[in-house]
């Protein structure tokens, strides 16, 4: 330091302070984050107990029918959680298979500048918004499926799927990739010395070994999946329906939200409670799997020096 | 691998011509499935464009939302998705940045910071409607802000904070700690090494998450509707406490129309948009290339 000797201790005392309070300031950015969890679930929790003083949560969770803007309300959840399983599963199976093998693909086939033009292009995938998959899966995928299953509703869950599926396959391919190339080079070798083809290396060693990372991949996808929103509302429909058939017009939670919040439902009002208790649902099963992703993650990694 | 193999020089026992068959079918159904990831993206903007490009034209930018879709434009989408971009880097990219900080710098490596990370982490997969709810909830209702602009800034802002949170710790950690120990060496304080040495290294990879995490806020539909834009807005906003509507909400409402002539201009709205998001990309991918050149 080149104070000029006699102020020493109170420049040093100021910039004390001064670090102080930039510390101080950081620190309470951070918290701003905690601050967000909070107010989530502060918000959700509060309307979704004033929804469940007007309305029993057996009915709620038991109940078939899902009429809650209609004259005589029907509150059965049950409707839209078929619904957003009914898109998830049909998303999971065509993003698992495309995903994990895309994922086998990059790592342990494509050279660095294949795979270098093919890994940026499956993340474009990621980066278009969700409202032009929408229209894609309203204005290509459906018109596809009507020529070739003409009993398809024009909103159906099965476009949804279809397109939800295209929508998470970077999730599970950029993750499982990342996985995959975590295992060590060491492996791979001592499988070809004893004699193993590419193929028997990539799937008896270098997938098992990476086997977490690929299962928290799925988990994820999944989970994306539920909680997507626009391209579910413009292609599924709006109708909330108890039903396993993909060409049949379906209303996912997210959808009802959306449809709810678009229409008028005055703040107070049972419809308002609505949106909040079947998005505390939302929120609870998409924790749920974001938690267990990590989970699997931690618990069963191959640690490798 | 249960067979023999065939001994080096011998003839490939039938068994090796099986094993070798399953890997180049295995191959070939790999390289398949990623290039069904490729056409699909291929697809999409072909359909997007066949139906998209005859309306994409100035008249597109100039006019407002319309009964008539032959005068139907992206007028006031575009000025409210730029509004809603400007205000949300503006809220969002301090915090986020001083709360990476914080994390990777200050912050004692203990059992509080451990639950901060984790909470980071957990926020980032909370699905985007769910942050609309609560913009509902605290922006539009507890603080008045009712149907406006600065309502759905900091909704987003909220939505991109994880994202920003996380890209910025990660540049924060490439910084070697050479340079830190170096600087801590000549006596400067905390701030010091981090205002003067480890923000300037960092500050590319931390542009470039922020521009990929605004990139993904333009794209947002579903929080908007929850704070409550709408589809129909025939002028430009002027201030923080106007109506306003965003370019994927508008192309929302363009779908939901059962005319085709709507559809059309939907997907030349999609155009307007995907053109946004392409120069926000390449701005992204500019400062990365620079960053990397300068190492």
């Amino acid at each position: 330091m080149s104070s000029p000797g006699t102020d020493d201790l109170s420049f040093k005392r100021a910039r004390n302070v001064k670090e102080q309070v930039i510390g101080s300031f950081l620190f309470l950015s951070a918290a701003v984050s905690t601050l967000v969890t909070v107010g989530i679930v502060a918000v959700l929790f509060t309307e979704t107990v004033a929804f469940f003083r007007a309305v029993s949560p057996v009915d709620f969770f038991t109940g078939t029918e899902w009429t809650p803007l209609f004259q005589n309300p029907r509150f059965g959840v049950l409707p839209l959680l078929s619904g957003s399983f009914l898109v998830a599963a049909g998303a999971a199976v065509v993003a698992i298979p495309l995903g994990l093998l895309s994922a086998i693909f990059l790592s342990e086939y494509s050279g660095p500048r294949l795979r270098g033009v093919l890994k940026p292009l499956l993340e474009i995938l990621a980066g278009i918004p969700t409202v032009v998959y929408g229209y894609f899966a309203l204005t290509f995928i459906t018109p596809l499926l009507r020529t070739v299953l003409p009993e398809t509703d024009v909103f159906n869950a099965a476009s949804a799927a279809l397109v939800v599926g295209i929508m998470i396959v970077p999730t599970v391919s950029s993750l499982s990739d990342d996985a995959l190339r975590a295992v060590p080079k060491a492996l791979r070798q001592g499988a070809y010395g004893l004699g193993a083809t590419k193929f028997e290396v990539s799937t008896r060693v270098v997938v098992p070994a990476a086997l977490s990372g690929i299962l928290a991949s799925f988990i994820l996808g999944i989970s994306r999946a539920i909680g997507e929103t626009m391209a579910v509302t413009i292609a599924a429909g709006n109708m909330p329906n108890l039903t396993l058939n993909g060409l049949e017009s379906i209303q996912t939670m997210t959808a009802y939200i959306v449809q709810a919040s678009l229409g008028d439902t005055p703040h107070g009002s049972i419809g308002y409670q609505t949106l909040f208790a079947v998005g505390m649902t939302l929120f609870v099963i998409t924790l749920a799997m974001n938690v267990l992703s990590q989970w699997v993650m931690a618990r069963f990694r191959e640690e490798y020096q | 691998m249960s067979g023999s193999a065939s001994p080096l020089g011998g003839t490939p026992s039938a068994n090796d011509r099986r094993r070798r068959l399953f890997g180049s079918i295995f191959a070939i159904t790999c390289g398949a499935a990623t290039l069904v990831g490729v056409l699909a993206l291929v697809v999409l903007l072909a359909d997007v464009l066949r139906d998209g490009l005859p309306r994409f034209d100035w008249a597109l930018l100039t006019n407002f939302a319309s009964r008539f879709p032959e005068r139907a434009g992206v007028k006031a989408a575009l000025a409210g998705s730029i509004w809603i971009l400007g205000l949300t880097a503006l809220f969002a990219f301090p915090v986020s940045v001083a709360a990476a900080i914080y994390l990777e710098e200050y912050a004692p490596r203990n059992r509080w910071t451990r639950l901060i990370q984790l909470n980071i982490a957990n926020l980032a997969g909370v699905p985007s409607i769910v942050y609309g709810m609560l913009g509902l909830a605290v922006f539009v209702r507890a603080l008045g802000f009712d149907r406006s602009i600065i309502a759905g800034a900091l909704t987003l802002s909220i939505l991109i904070l994880p994202v920003i949170i996380i890209a910025s710790q990660e540049a924060v950690r490439a910084v070697p700690d050479s340079i830190r120990q170096a600087a801590y060496g000549l006596g400067a304080t905390r701030w010091q090494v981090v205002s003067s040495q480890v923000l300037p290294m960092a500050m590319p990879g931390i542009l470039t998450g922020t521009i990929l995490a605004l990139s993904r806020a333009v794209g947002e539909t579903a929080p908007l509707i929850m704070v409550g834009a709408v589809g129909f807005i025939a002028f430009t906003p002027t201030g923080l406490g106007d109506p306003f509507t965003v370019l994927p909400l508008q192309i929302y409402n363009w779908i939901s129309r059962p005319q085709a002539d709507f559809q059309q201009i939907a997907a030349a709205g999609i155009l307007v948009l995907l053109s946004l998001l392409m120069a926000m990309n390449a701005a992204a991918i500019l400062l990365r290339n620079r960053y990397q050149k300068d190492r």
